[in-house]
Parts: structure tokens; sequence; C-alpha cells
């Protein structure tokens, strides 16, 4: 046995058993992709950017209830209302520390009219801190630049909610 | 006296504009070997590698260094800071200096001298010192212990790299470089001499701190060894110096085993290719061997290191001197005999 593998490490196989290996490989088909210029394929209900979706008619969906305020569990949602004119709550303030959110999608679940969304979206890095301070505007304007992915993605995922 | 001057004054022209012709192909080998060196370990892992600037990403190489020139030089509070300073100036200078006596085609050669083989031997020995000094100077625990642990290896390593070039010279007959490679007219000495091919790429890769060798800047030990401290300018003539050496132990190879400049066999359309495109291909595919092994041989252990130079190496290829220098003397071969 001492013999053998006096032999084996003398005449280096594993080494040229190595380099064989690793030849094969160098030809093989790359397992990874070209970020950049391509990307992976993201599921229906990947938890990524937050936005606030309106209504067809333009109307902003959230009615202020404050159960996803209530549920995050990170405490990165500030909300505050006051009834409108008509009558119906909305809200003055929807901020989200973005540097706070675990992205967990519990606020996306807890709200009742399908208004604060996760979107497909994860290339929002900022240059500063501040910037990741999203308000309503911001989110309002992410629902509006992501609504054709996001209301697909819903109905994709609709059957399994 | 006018006459003299310019005789004088050509003749520095003409020096410089070798030295430029060396240094600058040299130079775009450095980069490519980083480029060729990067892609290839990323192909075997099933990576890409660089690929995003320039065209295959093959301006990555000039990026990082325009990169590294813009970068602050950092001096640390308790180095020695003219030692600190001269340490990677002396691995530059020391690395492009083996160049002068590297023939890349018959005649094409800075300075043909007849003991060309002894001089890049003594140089790369040389470049020990500027590690020696970088660990030193930099007052810090980690460049110390990777350039301690770089001496003992690069000088046991020496040791058996001096025997097989000895192997080689006893079939030559000479010291000059040319004529080592002259000598391989009818056969490369590799396939008389393959043990020793295989102990001097070994040894190559121990002395230029390759991976599996690559002891002194084992990052999961030693951070970065004796470049720790280094950064921005000096740090780049530590790369391009450690670069410039890995290109001459290729070339090393190649003239002393693959027939340096010779094709592989001497029929038409063969040797009408010029000399130095044998020479280069040669080389890149030494090189290509280089960066393979770096990419399937795991890290050797330091004591593992050191039994393999001075346990197997030595003996050898010592034997090897001896058997090569009995055969040669028995069979009446020994050239200059």
């Amino acid at each position: 046995m001492k013999i053998i593998n006096f032999f084996k490490s003398f005449l280096l196989l594993d080494f040229l058993k190595a380099f064989y290996l690793a030849q094969k490989y160098f030809f093989r088909k790359k397992a990874t992709i070209n970020y950049p210029f391509e990307k992976g394929k993201l599921s229906p209900r990947f938890r990524g950017e937050h936005a606030l979706r309106r209504y067809p008619s333009g109307e902003e969906r959230c009615i202020g209830c404050k159960l996803c305020e209530a549920v995050c569990p990170a405490q990165a949602i500030t909300i505050e209302t006051q009834p409108r004119d008509d009558g119906t709550r909305r809200t003055l303030r929807y901020d989200i520390d973005m540097v706070k959110c675990i992205y967990c999608g519990l606020c996306e679940e807890s709200c009742p009219v399908d208004a604060i969304v996760q979107g497909p979206n994860f290339e929002f890095t900022t240059e500063t801190r501040k910037e990741l301070y999203y308000t309503k505007e911001k989110l309002l304007e992410n629902g509006d630049r992501w609504e054709t992915v996001i209301a697909e993605n819903l109905e994709a995922d609709a059957k399994y909610r | 006296m006018i006459n003299l001057a310019q005789t004088y004054f050509i003749e520095v022209m003409t020096i410089i504009l070798y030295c430029l012709l060396i240094f600058v192909p040299l130079l775009l080998g450095v980069v490519m070997a980083l480029y060729a060196d990067r892609k290839i370990w990323a192909a075997v892992q099933k990576r890409r590698g660089p690929n995003v600037v320039g065209p295959y990403g093959l301006f990555q190489v000039p990026a990082d260094g325009l990169k590294f020139i813009f970068k602050e030089i950092i001096l640390p509070d308790g180095s020695d800071k003219t030692v600190f300073l001269i340490a990677p100036i002396i691995t530059l200078a020391l690395s492009i200096a083996a160049w002068a006596v590297v023939p890349v085609q018959a005649g094409v050669v800075l300075a043909n001298i007849n003991v060309g083989i002894l001089y890049i031997f003594a140089i790369s020995s040389l470049g020990v010192y500027g590690i020696l000094m970088a660990g030193w100077s930099s007052n810090s625990k980690y460049p110390f212990f990777g350039a301690l642990r770089s001496a003992a290896q690069m000088v046991s390593y020496e040791v058996s790299i001096g025997f097989v070039i000895i192997t080689v010279l006893l079939c030559v007959g000479s010291l000059n470089l040319t004529e080592i490679v002259m000598a391989q007219k009818t056969m490369w000495f590799f396939i008389p001499l393959f043990p020793m091919f295989i102990v001097f790429f070994i040894s190559a890769l121990a002395e230029t701190n390759r991976p599996p060798f690559d002891l002194p800047e084992a990052e999961s030990e030693l951070v970065a060894g004796y470049q720790t401290e280094y950064s921005g300018m000096p740090f780049v003539l530590f790369m391009f110096g450690e670069y410039i050496n890995i290109l001459l132990m290729c070339a090393m190879t190649t003239i002393l085993f693959l027939g340096g400049w010779l094709p592989p066999i001497d029929i038409y359309p063969l040797n009408a290719v010029p000399g130095f495109v044998w020479f280069l291909l040669k080389v890149t595919f030494v090189f290509y061997l280089f960066a393979m092994v770096k990419a399937f041989v795991p890290r050797y252990r330091y004591d593992q290191l050191m039994r393999l130079g001075w346990k197997v190496f030595l003996p050898l290829s010592l034997f090897a001197v001896v058997a090569t220098s009995t055969i040669l003397f028995f069979f009446n071969l020994a050239p200059g005999m």
C-alpha cells in the first residue's frame, strides 16, 4: 500500500487527474449570469422595493388604517392620518425607513386594500442614507412606475393567497 | 571632441531604445498575464471573470492600475520609511534587470553574455531582498511573518533550481542562453530530462510565490504577507515585479526545456514562422500551466512546503546531476570534452 502511494505521489497522478478535471470544467457552460446586462428570473412573490398603489381612477388606495404600521416588526413605517374634505380618511404622511425595513412582506399581507405592496425592483441603492427615507410621494411615484408589473404579479399570485 | 560626444550620445540612446524595447512589451505581457490569470481561474470555477471594462474585459487591468495610481500612498507610522519605499523599487528593478539576457529569437537579446544563466540565477536570488526589506520595514507582524516565510521558501527552492540548471548545463556545455537553446536543435530537453522539467516547474512556482506555494501572502493566515502595509503605487510595483518574475520563470522554462524559439519540427511551414512567435507561444503555454495549477491545487502547509523542497526535490535533483553526468561521461556524450 505504501509503495503504491509512493508511486502515486511520485508520478503526480492526483495532479494530472485534477488538471484533467479543471480542463473539463474550463469549457463548461458558465454557472454565473452576466448580471448588470442579464438578470435572473424573479418570482411574482418577490419582495423588493415598496410602492403605494392607486385605483384605476387615480384615487390612492391607502385608507390610513395603520395595520401595516402596527404589524411592521422593524417599526419602519410611520403614518399620520386626517379626514379629507369629502369625509374619507387619508394619510398625511406615509414614511418607510428603507434602512430599517427587513423586507418581510408583512405590510403587504396586512393591507386590506392592496395599497402597500413590495414590487419587483431590487436595484434602488442610493449614495446617501437620506434618500432611503421614503416619503408618501416617493412611494406613490413608485406605484405609478411599476403598476403594470405589480398588477401582473398580484394576479399571478392571487390564487395562492 | 564633438565626434566623441556624438558617438557617445548615439550609443546611450540605442541602449535606452533597447531597454524600452524590452520594457514596453514586458509591461504589456504583465497586463495580459494578469488578465489571463483571472480569466483562466474564473473559467475553471465556471465564472466569467472580468468582462465589463473594454472588449472582453481586456481593459480591466489598466483600469485597476489607474485606480492604484490615484490612490493615496499610506506610510505606516512605525515604519522605516526609506526602506519601506525602496523595497518595491528593488523588487521591480531586479525583476526587469533579469530580462536583459533573455533571448527571444536567434540574436535578439539585449546582452548576449556568456554567463547568462548565472546572471539570471544571481538576480532572481537577489529578489528576496526586496521582500525581506518590505517585511522588515513595515514594522508590523503579518508582513514580518510573510517576509520570513518568503525568504526561507525562496532560498530552499533556489537550491533545487540550481541543481536542475546544472543538469541542463551538463547537456549543453555552455552558460550562454542562446547556446542553451541552440543545443536543443535535435531534441528539446524536456524529453530526456523530463523529471527535471517537472522539478523545475514546481520549484518555479515556489520561487515566484505562486499558488499552491503562496504562503508568504496566504490571505487566510497573513492578510497579504509582506504586501499588507502597501497601498497605491508601491503596491503596483510589487505586483508588477511579481508578475514579471513569473513571466521570467516561464521564459526560463521555455529556454531550458522547451527549446526557446525553435519550432517543434524543423520543416518548412513551421520554421518559416519567426522565432519570437514560437517563443511567445511557449511562454504563453507555460503561463497557462501556471494559472491552471493555481486553479486546482490547494495551498500547501508550511511544513509540507519545506519537506517537499528539502527532502524530495533536493535529493532528486542531486541524484539527477550525478546520473546525468555519469551517463554523459560513459557514453562520451558530454559536449566540450
